[in-house]
């Protein structure tokens, strides 16, 4: 492909992220892929405190102490936010596989909604387990 | 293959600075991708103040008046200038866009920011290497496919049949599709990307066309067409208000009507 048979250095490569102007669409997406991977995170959580649940009531305490800190409460809140992420942009997603909403400013609105959703049901689930007493 | 830093090679370093003419009124900064294969090193930034009371309105006045005012060693394709061929097609202020139809004064910032098409290999400042896109334009076969004789007269279409070719056939290859495409950066080697499927839609819906089920088979792979993520800025950028991400979506939807 680049051709630098006649003694030329060779070629660099132009930048790319560095330079470039994001739009709402591309950090949606990136965003999403992000999640996803969260999303590998949680499944293990989960599976850790299933495994937990099964072992003895000491481990259960201690798997709860851990997810329970402060830490452990970030990550679950970034595990909410993720769940609800990924919902939204799945529905986006199906709109797209029918062929719809591909207009890039109807995208970038869908795109914002993800977020806003995303956030807002974050906010609403954690108060409402506040409210329930879970932490 | 994702590599979000550039190459060792490729890395940018400050560069010259051409300060406007004394007596300018209105000055504006371009901050222009530099690159010289015959002195090799690494690329680099010239900053060029331009009296821009001189040029006219496009960034490609902008750059026409620097070559030939302040800088004549400053290389760029350019033809038509007025959005039609897609020579000029570059990276302005951080989006794909055609220089002869985008105004300096649209772009954001206080320098004009100007850089070639994104992730490909550059031949001398803002010119790069389409070998490859070209190549990926060529293996969808960009021709009418037929099976049955010639007909004595031309091949027929219904208006209805044409309309679908709309949003398609305006396509001027200028590659700004393509190279804004964070997965064609990833995997340009094996995804078609945008430009290249959008001519592929072109061919499958077109009445006359007889190779869809040919056409369709080529581009079952894991890579060719479905590395597309739907990320948009495809559609985001295309100077032509074009559609690619649409006619991919397109695309997805008949390989799954064939075999459902």
């Amino acid at each position: 492909m680049t051709d630098t048979s006649r003694g030329l250095p060779e070629r660099p490569m132009s930048p790319h992220l560095s330079v470039w102007r994001w739009h709402i669409t591309m950090a949606c997406s990136i965003l999403h892929r992000g999640c996803i991977m969260g999303l590998w995170v949680g499944a293990v959580i989960l599976a850790g405190w299933v495994a937990a649940l099964a072992t003895s009531p000491e481990a259960y305490a201690g798997y709860l102490a851990v997810i329970g800190s402060p830490i452990g409460k970030l990550v679950l809140l970034g595990e909410t936010f993720a769940v609800f992420f990924n919902v939204a942009y799945t529905i986006r997603q199906t709109f797209w596989d029918a062929g719809k909403g591909f207009t890039p400013r109807f995208a970038d609105m869908t795109g914002a909604m993800a977020i806003a959703f995303a956030v807002v049901a974050t906010i609403v689930t954690w108060v409402i387990a506040h409210a329930n007493g879970a932490f | 293959m994702v590599e979000l830093a550039l190459p060792k090679n490729s890395q940018i370093k400050s560069g010259k600075h051409w300060p406007a003419p004394a007596g300018a009124k209105k000055v504006k900064t371009f901050k222009i991708y530099r690159y010289d294969p015959e002195t090799g090193g690494n690329p680099r930034w010239d900053t060029y103040d331009v009296d821009v009371d001189a040029c006219g309105p496009m960034v490609l006045d902008a750059l026409l008046y620097i070559k030939n005012s302040i800088d004549p060693t400053l290389a760029f394709r350019r033809s038509c200038r007025e959005g039609v061929c897609g020579s000029c097609a570059m990276n302005i202020g951080g989006r794909n866009t055609l220089a002869c139809t985008h105004g300096w004064e649209e772009v954001p910032g206080k320098a004009v920011q100007i850089s070639p098409l994104p992730h490909m290999p550059v031949v001398k400042d803002l010119i790069p290497d389409l070998t490859l896109f070209y190549a990926q334009y060529a293996s969808i076969e960009p021709w009418l496919h037929t099976d049955t004789p010639e007909p004595q007269t031309e091949w027929k279409q219904s208006p209805k049949d044409r309309e679908k070719l709309d949003g398609l056939y305006e396509c001027i290859l200028c590659a700004c599709c393509s190279t804004s495409c964070p997965s064609y950066w990833w995997n340009g080697d094996k995804y078609l990307g945008p430009a290249a499927l959008l001519h592929a839609y072109r061919w499958l819906i077109d009445s006359r066309d007889e190779a869809t089920g040919d056409r369709l088979d080529a581009l079952e792979d894991p890579f060719k067409l479905y590395r597309c993520h739907t990320i948009m800025n495809c559609a985001q950028v295309c100077p032509k208000g074009l559609n690619p991400a649409k006619a991919i979506a397109e695309i997805k939807k008949m390989m799954v009507e064939r075999v459902v």
